[in-house]
């Protein structure tokens, strides 16, 4: 960490909290909007990471679901108003740490004042021509999306925030997506996140609001991919984990899921273990996501084709190398999607495990034919395989 | 689960094979000489090259490689962990032992080593061109032996020259001269065989290290050769077709047994052909080392079958032409997207010297086979076929393949007779006296070839550490630990090596002789004790390949590759356990079989 971090002391800065309107903005950034496809490195700070990382995977020309970002710009339009500002933060100052169920209670009164505060006409506005463009562009009108919070915040780590925001999916219509836009914005001021800053000293106006509109994908199987071989590090595979339906059965861990290796390569599946699967979860027609028993054939075949396997590995390639490291990476199979171009990519992020292990050298420094042939030939193959 | 085999001492063969010995030399014999020895090794039977009971001729082959194999390792190269293949025949099969080096004599092996075998590697292209112009004479030397029977008066010329000595004192130089042309070319086969591999492994055992997974089809692909003379018969072939198709005479080969060329066209097509079939006719239904095996040039139904086949994929309007350009694209595009995963630019250097050193030494590894076991040995049965027509036409044999019951070290005192008679002009003793004894030979082989030899014998060593016992025969530590579990292992399963990788499910056909090979329909899967180089046109027929024997290196594993066919080698009982018209499952890329 840098040494301009602002990891302070709470009670130290408490005297001092400026308002949300103190945090530096950009004046050169103007837009509301900003579309994953049309995303630049300059637009991070006003999109957050969730967001930015959207938009770089398609400038690595990864197939992400089409979609905007809501940016920071919009979300900074709120705390214009002074009064909302200085209700807030009363609040915040109201807040004894230790009292667990009277903080839930605060978080629910913030949470409702930024929800019940107007969002500017302009904002409204653009978000609506967004979403109707987004429908036009996938062909389908009132297409459902997902709308994500992409909390970002001045030189502090990603990690600071990471999964304490909330996401809400299969939002139809472009009322209901400015609805929960709000609900995002809010959502800074869960009472998780409140806590998790005050304890790690962070500032809570450091903080600020992108939300990110994506179209929603409907599965025929999900799940992940790490760009190496999990139980030897070996980067020339790619393990992909494999289950029907939405990613919900294997994250919460009711189903395993099926484990495939692929050869990067050879573009070949060199490994497959197909496992029993009892479940998957799965959207309904309204659009609620429903849990539902697998029988017959399906528990035991595999949740992807060869070809899929070999796609996913490819697009994971192709990942790791934009990033040059290592990913994991969240995949889908859209149903609404014609087969042989219906993978697409939810997520892409560093692998941590392999990734830290210091690098060991192959050729032990320095390469000589005639030694090492000799010394294959003395310290046979076969027991290096065993090893 | 035992943990050791049972000694060849305790292996009761068949029934009435009494004097079983007398088909193979004394040298070659388990015997109570050498029992403390040969009881506290571990010997494997070596189904891949010699699955059949061998006659006495057959067995000369075995024991010429083997000794020259040997030989290499052990006083020419000084392979430093590493000297020969001991070999022994057990009721008509060939077994061998890898005899290591005792490793406290090791280290004063390595700079004999490193100056001999640098000398080679240092000089490879030269002295492998060198190599193409020995065997390619040794093979005008031995087609050039003269077997004709000796003639009623000497020619007037060895009169006049005042050479002293004619056709008689030259037959026995001409046997002698054959044997010891035989023995020449199969030391050529393995002047570069096992540095070859060497080089090869030490690719192999980088890519092993920095991609621990990484499928042994991964490194053959970077290491594979473009245009292999190899698959050049097969080449030759398709363009004989298309060339049969283009003369509008492709219906002549309707009936493969029964091919007649009329006309211009015809002409033409012969013409075409007599060109293509020599040198790269020479080519063998089985691997050269059986004297049943089936040449091209003298059994032209074989390749008018496949020719048929190619015809009619032509007609269908599919190109089988061998996709060069993609094929050395492929290769390129393998080669750099393993070396951009590698993490430093130092790994990268080794990486790029030793792929360039296998890629010098593999053309040897790939090539060798087509000069020595097709080309040399299709002359070489020739030869042999001529002596015995000749000791029959003169009356020293009942028939002519008499001569393949008859040692090669027995056959000097035919020739005796056959000279010294012929001098005299005197009647021989040859027919009669052999004639009981072949026939008492033809009879024990018989049995023996009934018989079925165990996998191996002995104690086995703790780990297999011969290099080219597991590169060529794949025989490993898991490999011999499969052999000896088998009776505890699922009986619908069954483990090799992953030799070319994908999954695929169908009908198993087995095939256990060249003639067999034709049967194959379409999708099937092939089941086979080992397959021969010269199957390759039934290779874009069949699902996958499935045989008994053989390693990452073997010629089958070598075709399944070029053909992108999946493929289990070395599953030890495939074709026990599969029969035909089972379905089965393989998996290339794990080494599994199951029969479903």
């Amino acid at each position: 960490m840098c040494e301009s971090c602002p990891i302070v002391d709470w009670e130290k800065e408490l005297p001092t909290v400026r308002s949300f309107t103190a945090r530096r903005v950009d004046a050169a950034m103007t837009e509301h909007i900003v579309w994953y496809d049309r995303y630049e490195h300059e637009h991070k700070p006003f999109v957050g990471g969730k967001n930015a990382s959207l938009g770089e995977m398609m400038m690595a020309e990864l197939p992400v679901p089409p979609g905007f970002a809501v940016t920071t710009v919009a979300y900074d339009q709120i705390w214009r108003n002074e009064q909302l500002v200085s209700k807030v933060n009363d609040l915040l100052r109201s807040i004894d740490h230790d009292d667990f169920a009277a903080n839930v209670v605060t978080s629910e009164k913030i949470r409702a004042l930024v929800e019940a505060e107007p969002v500017p006409e302009a904002v409204v506005a653009d978000i609506h021509a967004a979403y109707e463009a987004l429908c036009k562009h996938c062909g389908v009108e009132n297409v459902p999306v997902a709308v994500r919070s992409s909390a970002t915040a001045e030189d502090l780590p990603d990690a600071s925030f990471a999964g304490q925001q909330d996401t809400f999916l299969w939002i139809i219509g472009a009322d209901a997506v400015v609805e929960n836009v709000r609900k995002c914005w809010s959502s800074i001021f869960t009472d998780r996140a409140i806590a998790y800053r005050h304890s790690m000293g962070y500032l809570h106006q450091a903080i600020a609001m992108s939300v990110g509109v994506q179209k929603m994908v409907d599965p025929i199987s999900s799940g992940v991919a790490f760009t190496l071989n999990p139980t030897n590090g070996d980067k020339s595979q790619v393990a992909i984990d494999a289950s029907w339906g939405l990613g919900e059965a294997v994250v919460s861990g009711e189903v395993t899921p099926d484990n495939f290796l692929v050869d990067k390569v050879l573009r070949e599946v060199i490994k497959r273990e197909i496992s029993d699967k009892g479940i998957e979860y799965c959207l309904t027609e309204s659009g609620a996501v429903e849990k539902l028993e697998i029988t017959g054939d399906r528990r035991t075949a595999p949740a992807v084709t060869d070809e899929d396997l070999t796609a996913i590995a490819i697009l994971a390639r192709r990942a790791e190398k934009h990033y040059g490291c290592p990913q994991d990476v969240e995949w889908a199979l859209d149903k609404h999607l014609p087969a042989g171009e219906n993978v697409v990519m939810l997520q892409s992020r560093p692998e941590t495990v392999w990734s830290q292990k210091p690098k060991k050298s192959v050729s032990k420094g320095g390469y000589d034919a005639m030694s090492s042939i000799v010394s294959t030939l003395v310290s046979p193959l076969h027991d290096k395989k065993q090893n | 689960m035992s943990n050791r085999f049972p000694s060849p001492f305790e292996i009761e063969g068949p029934a009435d094979i009494e004097g079983w010995e007398e088909l193979y030399p004394y040298s070659s014999s388990f015997s109570e000489y050498r029992k403390e020895y040969e009881d506290n090794r571990f010997w494997f039977w070596d189904s891949m090259h010699w699955g059949k009971a061998l006659t006495p001729w057959d067995a000369t082959f075995m024991e010429v490689a083997l000794a020259s194999l040997s030989q290499m390792n052990s006083r020419h190269y000084r392979i430093p962990p590493a000297d020969g293949v001991d070999f022994r025949i057990l009721y008509g099969y060939a077994f061998l032992s890898p005899v290591g080096v005792d490793p406290s004599q090791i280290e004063a092996r390595v700079p004999q080593f490193m100056e001999r075998a640098g000398h080679y590697f240092g000089n490879w292209d030269s002295l492998y061109d060198n190599w193409l112009e020995k065997v390619k004479s040794t093979i005008t030397e031995i087609e050039a032996i003269d077997f004709n029977p000796l003639p009623e008066m000497e020619e007037l010329d060895v009169i006049t020259s005042g050479a002293g000595q004619g056709s008689g004192t030259k037959l026995m130089s001409e046997y002698n001269k054959f044997k010891d042309l035989i023995h020449q070319a199969w030391s050529y086969h393995f002047e570069f065989l096992n540095l070859g591999y060497a080089a090869y492994l030490d690719f192999f055992g980088f890519c092993k290290e920095a991609f621990p997974s990484i499928p042994d089809l991964g490194i053959a692909k970077m290491v594979a050769g473009v245009e292999v003379d190899l698959f050049r018969p097969n080449e030759e072939l398709k363009g004989l077709a298309q060339k049969a198709v283009d003369l509008g005479i492709a219906r002549a080969f309707d009936d493969p047994n029964n091919v007649v060329l009329e006309g211009d066209a015809g002409a033409q097509f012969q013409a075409a052909w007599d060109e293509a079939a020599d040198p790269w006719f020479n080519f063998t239904s089985g691997n050269g080392f059986y004297h049943f095996d089936k040449i091209w040039v003298e059994n032209p139904d074989i390749p008018y079958t496949f020719m048929k086949d190619y015809i009619a994929r032509i007609e269908a309007g599919e190109d089988i032409s061998r996709p060069i350009e993609a094929i050395r694209a492929e290769r390129d595009r393998v080669v750099s997207e393993y070396r951009d995963l590698l993490d430093s630019d130092e790994d990268r250097e080794a990486f790029d010297g030793k792929l360039g050193l296998a890629r010098v030494v593999f053309p040897y590894v790939e090539n060798h086979n087509f000069y020595i076991e097709h080309w040399t040995m299709s002359v070489v049965w020739r030869k042999l076929k001529e002596l015995g027509a000749t000791l029959e036409k003169d009356g020293l044999l009942g028939s002519a393949d008499d001569l393949l019951f008859i040692r090669r070290d027995e056959v000097n005192e035919v020739l005796w007779d056959y000279y010294a008679n012929w001098a005299v002009n005197s009647p021989t003793a040859s027919a009669a006296h052999w004639a009981p004894i072949v026939e008492k030979r033809r009879a024990i082989h018989a049995k023996l070839d009934a018989w079925k030899a165990p996998k191996a014998l002995g104690e086995p060593p703790e780990v297999i550490t011969e290099p080219f016992t597991i590169m060529l025969w794949g025989i490993t530590s898991d490999s011999v630990a499969n052999w000896l579990g088998s009776e505890d292992a699922a009986d619908n399963e069954l483990t090799g090596m992953a030799a070319s990788p994908g999954l695929v499910e169908g009908i198993a056909r087995i095939v256990r002789t060249p003639e067999e090979v034709n049967d194959l329909e379409q999708g099937e899967i092939l089941v086979a004790p080992i397959t021969a180089p010269s199957w390759a046109p039934v290779f874009p027929k069949i699902q996958a390949c499935v045989t008994d024997i053989g390693g990452m290196m073997s010629h089958a594993a070598i075709v399944c590759r070029e053909y992108g066919v999946p493929a289990v080698t070395g599953t030890g009982f495939g074709t026990d356990k599969i029969k035909t018209g089972d379905r089965i499952q393989v998996d290339g890329s794990s080494g599994k079989v199951t029969i479903l």
